[in-house]
């Protein structure tokens, strides 16, 4: 058991490092610099400010020493110093994880609350009207593009309905969660239904399903103890990829509902080539993912006893 | 009470297709008495399988019952609605299936599983459900059973699975043990020793036993009466012992004849094992006449004009065959 969280965190370690490189080097490659960003920017600046900037902010020296000076600083826990605000990374960030991991909480929690039960009952009211509706609105969760979907959510329950507020964080409260959401846990949700209801389709299958059949049981007795938990061991893999890949996937909707979260400081940061920040985003985005993963690895030593880790 | 635990008369499966129903199995008639051990024998497709899940009332979509009856301990089955059937299987008729390896459910203790049979029938309490979970693997013959109750489907091998199938089938004493071909995939070494538990535990339980297999050899040696199937109809039914000395119909016959003997080849100087030429007929296919028809040495014109019905053999017995020896 230990022994397994140990290769994880080794393991997590190896993917941050890959990542941390991988951006860092892209950044190099494409064109721009957060002083050239400034320009673009139409501000008023001269050139002498700008290499003034970039001596400053070191942007002249050679990639390796940049990089080597920014993986001395991670390593000691310091995820540097945002180009553009002066202010330290970790800072920037602290208050945006928490906004970020409750949207993602939330739309997994819709995606699964929705798409579980939707899934199930297509698989067990197989050929219905129910299953081919519940399939027709998994392939459209799965292809509309989820800021369109965001705009008419937005559209109809803000501006027509005057139900739920258009965007903004608020005070925090549950109000400005809903629709960015339902609008991020949209496509989560229709993978969840087709991947429930191949499962409970293949657990319906299965032998020892006959077997509890020839026992005499009641089909209520059937799906509780025999079908659901068997099915669920198969859907839980893709609720865990879902979640995990969350905080990546949030990118978009946090910039159209104007979340505070790590998505949004990421495009932002992007934007300004403000490098520090880019890879503190990142950074959390791939830990979360990580994190999750671990978590859902774990969660099938629970659920399923025929993995045992040594 | 009567003597036949099972009565099954003129049974018809079809699978229905839309609007079309083809029929897989037709005009099968066989009665099985208290305690005895009766056979159904024939080749995979035959409809052994459909006829066996249809007394348990387990046949599902597009396959149904779609005539004659089914009586157990003289109560047609038939009329009966869902939740009567349901107290019925388990209880009266229960069923071991041919794959110990999938016929458990692998998120579930095999006490679970066994003990679920006491919970359902006997009301019993969970916990008085395992106690008598582990008295049903004492009888199978499970060593520490106390402890085995507590292990997953996956910590078992094949046979002890099959043990346990075996104390779940038997756990409430039923009339009638439907067993479908409970040893094929089980390790040769280890075949014998099931089918003894099985027969042995039915005899001490007075269980009537339906074995279904494609081994004419193992039934023969268990059984007091076999039926051989054969593309959905029952060509021959006689004792154990005759269908193996004196077989009536051409299929059984070949059916014998194909049993591989070591030297008998040498004897005969054959190069290849014996074999019945041609195919079974598929399902949307079966002849007019006789279904065996084009495969038999004997067919005549007659053969193929119209169905055989079963006649009675004067030595006892009925089969299905014009030209029977």
């Amino acid at each position: 058991m230990l022994n397994v969280l140990l290769r994880r965190l080794f393991q997590a370690a190896l993917t941050v490092l890959v990542v941390v490189t991988l951006v860092f080097v892209l950044f190099s490659v494409i064109p721009g610099t957060y002083a050239s960003s400034l320009q673009a920017d139409k501000r008023d600046v001269s050139a002498e400010v700008l290499e003034r900037i970039e001596a400053e902010l070191g942007l002249n020296d050679p990639l390796p020493q940049r990089f080597g000076r920014y993986m001395a600083g991670l390593a000691q826990g310091d995820l540097g110093v945002s180009y553009a605000t002066k202010r330290p990374v970790a800072d920037m960030l602290s208050g945006r994880v928490w906004a970020s991991f409750r949207l993602a909480c939330a739309a997994i929690l819709f995606a699964v609350c929705i798409g579980l039960p939707l899934g199930f009952f297509a698989a067990m009211r197989r050929g219905s009207w129910l299953d081919t509706a519940t399939m027709t609105l998994a392939v459209s969760g799965l292809s509309i593009p989820a800021f369109w979907a965001g705009l008419v959510l937005m559209y109809v329950f803000s501006l027509k309905l005057h139900w739920l507020p258009t965007f903004g964080y608020g005070s925090g409260g549950l109000k400005h969660l809903i629709l960015p959401a339902i609008t991020l846990g949209i496509a989560p949700m229709a993978l969840l239904a087709r991947t429930t209801r191949a499962a409970v389709l293949e657990t319906l299958n299965s032998d020892f399903i006959r077997t509890a059949r020839s026992k005499g049981m009641s089909e209520r007795r059937l799906v509780l103890r025999h079908l659901a938990r068997n099915a669920f061991v198969l859907v839980l893999t893709t609720i865990g990829l879902q979640f995990g890949s969350m905080l990546g996937g949030s990118v978009v909707i946090e910039k159209l509902f104007a979340w505070p979260g790590v998505g949004s400081l990421l495009i932002d940061s992007v934007g300004l080539r403000d490098i520090p920040a880019v890879q503190g985003a990142i950074l959390v985005i791939v830990l979360f993912f990580l994190l999750i993963n671990t978590l859902v690895d774990l969660a099938y030593l629970v659920v399923d006893p025929r993995i045992r880790y040594r | 009470m009567t003597k036949a635990v099972l009565d099954v008369r003129n049974l018809a499966i079809s699978l229905s297709d839309g609007a079309v129903r083809v029929p897989a199995v037709e005009g099968v008639d066989f009665t099985i008495n208290r305690g005895e051990v009766f056979g159904l024998v024939g080749e995979s497709g035959c409809g052994k399988s459909l006829c066996a899940l249809a007394l348990a009332g387990l046949l599902k979509a597009p396959m149904a019952v779609s005539g004659g009856q089914i009586l157990l301990e003289g109560r047609d089955l038939a009329p009966l609605p869902p939740r009567e059937m349901r107290r019925l299987r388990g209880d009266k008729v229960s069923m071991i299936f041919q794959e110990p390896m999938t016929a458990l459910n692998p998120l579930m203790t095999v006490g679970d599983q066994i003990g679920e049979m006491f919970v359902l029938h006997r009301g019993l309490t969970p916990r008085a459900a395992r106690l008598k979970a582990i008295e049903a693997l004492e009888q199978v013959q499970v060593s520490s059973p106390e402890r085995r109750i507590n292990a997953y489907p996956h910590q078992l091998s094949g046979g002890m699975r099959q043990r346990v199938m075996i104390a779940i089938a038997l756990a409430c004493d039923p009339a009638l043990l439907i067993a479908d071909e409970p040893t094929t995939a089980l390790d040769v070494t280890i075949q014998a020793e099931i089918v003894e538990l099985v027969l042995e535990l039915c005899r001490a339980k007075g269980t009537a036993v339906m074995m279904i297999s494609h081994d004419l050899g193992l039934v023969a040696r268990v059984c007091n009466r076999v039926a051989v199937m054969y593309a959905g109809q029952i060509v021959e039914q006689r004792s154990a012992e005759e269908i193996f000395t004196a077989p009536a119909h051409p299929y059984t016959r070949g059916l014998i004849n194909a049993l591989p003997r070591l030297g008998r080849r040498l004897e005969r100087g054959q190069e290849r094992l014996t074999e019945i030429g041609g195919v079974v007929p598929a399902i949307r296919d079966f002849p007019q006449g006789c279904r065996f028809a084009p495969r038999c040495t004997r067919a005549t014109a007659e053969c193929r004009a119209a169905p055989v019905a079963m006649t009675d053999l004067n030595e006892g017995g009925r089969v299905r065959c014009l030209h029977h020896v």
